[in-house]
Order: C-alpha cells, then sequence, then structure tokens
C-alpha cells in the first residue's frame, strides 16, 4: 500500500515538474500580456496586433501556411503511395529500397542543405518557395514512407485479396479499401508532418533571402533581431509562432504521443 | 576539378525540378521483375522515390563529394581528399564543437533519462489524479518550436530575467549573472534548455512502457516486502529496457543536432563556447566560405548518428532476448 507520506511527497514532485515544464511557457505568456515596451496606454491582448503588425507576421505566418500545406499535402499522399507498394506488394528491390528511405529518418538537415543550397543557387532555385518545400517533402517521405507501410502492413490480407476477387484494381483497392479505416494512422503522419515543417528553421534560413519568402520561426528570429527595445512585443511575436502547433496538440494529443513515440520504435 | 554544379554528375531531368540522380548513391535499379508484378509496384513507388532521392539522396551523396574538396561557393574548388576530415580531429574549433556536444548530450539525454525514470516511476506505482493533465503539460516543450523556445529562455536568462529573480529570491542573489554571457556557464545554460524540452519525452516515453508491466509482479513483490526502491530496480527498470533505448536514441540524436536553439540563444558565444557541429556547419558553410569543411563536418555528424541508431538498435535488441 501507499503511505500517505509518499502519496504527498509525489504529488508534490509533480508539482514540482509541471511548474518547470510550465515556467518557461507562462513566463513568455505573461510577458506577451505585459505592459507594452514603451510604456503608454495598451499593452494585454492588444500586444498581438502591434507585434503582429511590426514583426510583419502577417507574411511569415502565411507562408508558413503555404508550406505547411503543401508540404503535408504532397508528402502525405507520396507517402501514401510508397507506403501502400511497400506493405502491399513484393517491390523489386525492395530490400534496398526501403531500407534507403529509412537511412532519411536518421540524416540531419545540416548534411543536406549545404549541397541543396549550392547546387540549387546555380539553377537560380534558391529564394523560390520549391527551394523551403521540396526538400521538406523528401525528409516527411522517410518518416510517412516507414509509417504508412507499417499501417499497410497490418491490414489482414483477406480483405485485399476480397477486393480483387471483386475485380477492384489495385487504385481502387488503396483508396476505397484502404484508406478510409486508415484515418489515425493518416491523421498521426499529417499531425506530425505539420509539426516539423511549421517548426523547421534550417532550410528556410538558408533558402529564403527574400523577406516574402520568410517563414514564422524565421521572421521572429528577424524580428528578435530588430526589436531590442523590451519584451513584450517579442513575447507575443512568439506566442503567435508557437501557437498553430500547440492549438493542434491539445486538439490531436493523442497523435502526436503516438506518433512519436511508436515513429521511433523502429523494426 | 572545375565543375563543382550539378550537372557534372546525375542523370538530369527536364522541367524545372532540381536534378535528379537516377541511380545515386548506390541505388541499383531493379534488372528483374518489370513484367506485371514489378512494374504497379515501381509505378506507385516512382513520383515518391524521385523527390525523395532528388532533395534527400542526392544532397547527401553531394555533401560526401564536397567534403572532399576546398571550396568557398564561388571560385574553383581544389580537391584536399581526406583533409576536411583531418581538419575535424585536429582542427581546435571543430574539436571544442564535437565536445560542446557531448556536454549537451549530457543535458539532453542524460539528465532528462535519470528525471524520466524517477518521474515515471512515480506516476506509474501512485496511481495519483491528473495524469493526463500533467502528461500533456510535460510533453508540450515538444511541440514548440526551437526558436520559441530559445526565445523564451533567452528571456529567462536575462540578467533581469526569471532566472536571477528566483535565486535572489532564495538569498542566492550572489549566483545571479548573464547566464548566457557566462564563458563557463552559457553551455550548461542551452543544455538545460534542452533538458526542459526532452524531459516529457522521455517520461511519457517511460510511462508507455511501465504502463505495460503486469500488476501482479508489483504484489508480488510487495508481497515479498519489497520497498520503492527495491521494486525499482528488480521489475520497472529492466521492464523498460526498449523504452529506454528508444529515448537515449532520440534524446542523443537531439542533442547532436541542436541548432536553432544555439543560433537564437547565443549565436555560439561567447567567443566559441557554445558552438556545436550543427552550428559550424552553418557557419562554415554560409558565413565563412568552407563549404567543403561545412560538408565535412556534416557528413561526420550523419555518420555519428547512424553509428549511435545502430548501436542503440543493438542493445534493444538484446534486451529483448
Amino acid at each position: 500500500m501507499i503511505s500517505r507520506a509518499e502519496r504527498t511527497a509525489n504529488y508534490a514532485i509533480l508539482t514540482l515538474f509541471a511548474a518547470f515544464a510550465l515556467w518557461p511557457i507562462l513566463t513568455i505568456l505573461g510577458s506577451a500580456l505585459g505592459p507594452p515596451d514603451a510604456g503608454g496606454p495598451g499593452g494585454g491582448l492588444a500586444n498581438f496586433a502591434a507585434a503582429w503588425q511590426e514583426g510583419r507576421f502577417g507574411s511569415s505566418m502565411l507562408t508558413s501556411v503555404a508550406v505547411s500545406g503543401f508540404v503535408v499535402l504532397t508528402a502525405g499522399v507520396l507517402s501514401l503511395l510508397t507506403g501502400y507498394a511497400f506493405g502491399t506488394m513484393r517491390v523489386p528491390g525492395s530490400r534496398v529500397l526501403f531500407p534507403l528511405f529509412l537511412l532519411g529518418l536518421m540524416v540531419p538537415t545540416e548534411v543536406i542543405v549545404v549541397p541543396l543550397y549550392f547546387d540549387l543557387r546555380s539553377l537560380g532555385l534558391t529564394n523560390t518557395f520549391w527551394a523551403i518545400a521540396l526538400p521538406q517533402v523528401a525528409q516527411s517521405l522517410a518518416f510517412g514512407t516507414f509509417w504508412m507501410r507499417a499501417y499497410f502492413r497490418s491490414r489482414p490480407i483477406a480483405l485485399i485479396e476480397a477486393a480483387r476477387l471483386d475485380g477492384a484494381n489495385s487504385w481502387r483497392i488503396l483508396w476505397q479499401v484502404l484508406v478510409p479505416p486508415g484515418r489515425p494512422a493518416i491523421v498521426t503522419m499529417v499531425v506530425l508532418t505539420f509539426m516539423w515543417t511549421w517548426n523547421e528553421f534550417l532550410i528556410p534560413l538558408v533558402m529564403a533571402t527574400d523577406e516574402s519568402l520568410r517563414t514564422a520561426p524565421l521572421g521572429l528570429t528577424f524580428f528578435q533581431g530588430q526589436h531590442t527595445s523590451g519584451f513584450t512585443l517579442l513575447a507575443a511575436g512568439a506566442v503567435i509562432v508557437a501557437t498553430p502547433v500547440v492549438l493542434v496538440y491539445l486538439l490531436l494529443q493523442r497523435h502526436f504521443i503516438r506518433g512519436m513515440l511508436d515513429g521511433a520504435v523502429r523494426e | 576539378m572545375a565543375d563543382i554544379g550539378p550537372s557534372g554528375t546525375g542523370i538530369m531531368t527536364s522541367g524545372s525540378r532540381p536534378p535528379v540522380a537516377v541511380g545515386v548513391p548506390s541505388v541499383p535499379r531493379p534488372r528483374r521483375g518489370l513484367g506485371p508484378p514489378g512494374w504497379v509496384p515501381l509505378a506507385y513507388l516512382a513520383p515518391g522515390f524521385l523527390v525523395y532521392a532528388a532533395f534527400l539522396l542526392y544532397p547527401l551523396g553531394r555533401a560526401v563529394h564536397l567534403s572532399l574538396f576546398d571550396w568557398d561557393g564561388l571560385t574553383l574548388a581544389t580537391f584536399v581528399g581526406f583533409g576536411n576530415y583531418v581538419d575535424v580531429v585536429t582542427d581546435e574549433k571543430l574539436r571544442a564543437a564535437f565536445g560542446h556536444a557531448l556536454v549537451l548530450i549530457v543535458f539532453f539525454a542524460g539528465l532528462p533519462t535519470v528525471v524520466g525514470l524517477a518521474l515515471a516511476a512515480v506516476l506509474n506505482r501512485a496511481k495519483v489524479r491528473g495524469l493526463a493533465f500533467f502528461r500533456t503539460v510535460v510533453f508540450l516543450p515538444q511541440v514548440v518550436a526551437m526558436v520559441v523556445v530559445g526565445v523564451a529562455w533567452r528571456r529567462l536568462y536575462a540578467p533581469d530575467g526569471s532566472v536571477n529573480d528566483l535565486l535572489r529570491a532564495v538569498g542566492l542573489g550572489g549566483l545571479s549573472r548573464a547566464w548566457l554571457g557566462d564563458t563557463t556557464l552559457a553551455l550548461p545554460a542551452v543544455g538545460v534548455a534542452g533538458t526542459w524540452v526532452q524531459t516529457g519525452l522521455v517520461t511519457v516515453l517511460l510511462l508507455a512502457g511501465m504502463s505495460r508491466v503486469p500488476g501482479d509482479l508489483y504484489e508480488a513483490a510487495r508481497l515479498d516486502g519489497a520497498g520503492a526502491v527495491r521494486e525499482f530496480f528488480a521489475i520497472t527498470l529492466p521492464s523498460v529496457r526498449a523504452e529506454l533505448a528508444v529515448a537515449l536514441t532520440l534524446t542523443v540524436i537531439a542533442a547532436l543536432k541542436t541548432f536553432d536553439l544555439i543560433y537564437v540563444t547565443t549565436g555560439g558565444g561567447p567567443g566559441d563556447r557554445t558552438s556545436v557541429p550543427s552550428f559550424e556547419v552553418y557557419n562554415r558553410a554560409f558565413r565563412l566560405g568552407e563549404v567543403g569543411s561545412a560538408a565535412a563536418v556534416g557528413v561526420t555528424l550523419t555518420v555519428l548518428i547512424f553509428v549511435i541508431n545502430m548501436a542503440v538498435a543493438r542493445i534493444g535488441e538484446r534486451g529483448e532476448r
């Protein structure tokens, strides 16, 4: 049995760590709602409007939405196709091809961004939407292929066989038989890809020289560089940048935790 | 070699896409089975593989290629063989950067593992209320953009930030300082931000593992008179070996890949006291014009991550048998 003293100690430990986890977050939130940097009237929620204006988050948030939307959709569809092939068909050379996709889970952005920059530059493609989005599609494909393959493999073969006997071709089997019940797995892939893309920093930092191509995290660092008098607006900007992913996390928490934990447990 | 551009290697495809290297590196095209069983799966694979090959595999190969040259990004490149890799071992700055990464591993992986084990064990044993809330809260740092984490911790560490406020409140005001400007303490300070990010991940991961341990094991131990500590070492710890392996892999790799946090909090400073390999890659390639060296550091980092993954996977496997 657990004694009363132990129980009290347990709650104390939990409270301490919850406080540690919340401390930086509450600091940021508190500052963001505090008095304005220059003093005078305003403060509170008005800080967000002011930060939005001054940090030009309208533009950078829009870029982030466009990049994330494109990466999530493209990588999602392509991963469904690759995962379907690896998970349900006999792919020639799959013993080499599939590990090649897994390799991408381990390749750090740092190593690919250097040659990508110089190669894309000689093609005149740096500082474009594609230079920011396509490398991230490739990175997301590593996880997506791994993740969707695992889902497709978990489907009973009899299901696929039955559909085939009914005369459905592989395309119809994918979209009408296998994808609809796979919604949980697909949602997990989508929210993780969204989080990774939204939070990505190095690729846009290297690729985007135009202000109009800055993503939200990049916009925040520029804001940090320019806005050195006081912390209120910078904190408000930080909250703006973090909010979309945090909201999705609060709504679909299970998917984040499951994906990040199961995704890590490789075969 | 004069041509360091992409046209010299790989096969170009038409259109606006960057070079697509078919079959680079070491991707043998399937020779057999282009008949009915073969081409259907390949057709499903092709679009994804082309994007993946062009924007991940090809750049990876190119990084290895670039790492063998001395190149400033503009003029002609000079072949230097493994010279850039020799630098990784001999260059003081690079050695320091890898040393800093080791320190970060203690903070990103070591501390979170110890703390996470204790926390998860407490949570698993105590059946406390509010567990769902706690899990939501401790996992939250994982989903916040690292740039935002950096902005937050920079504020906490500022001379008038809450770390110093806290020290003053408990009568340790003498210790207060500008943490991120301190030559010895800047690196551990960044490390603590990493501890903050990773502890939740490790805790939630271990908690999931511990909840799978059958309850009668604990009951039997309690009947034998085992206390909380013995229970932990005899039952809990051995049963989460696989989860521990995963937690270590994820956190060690996160430590090695720390870039955003350094960029936002210290910019590698003061001096080079917080420069890490990832930061050196960026710095050398895009600020100092040492592209070959940057590529060599990147490739070294990749190999390190690969080796750690393989090693930990081995340990995890052995644990299952």
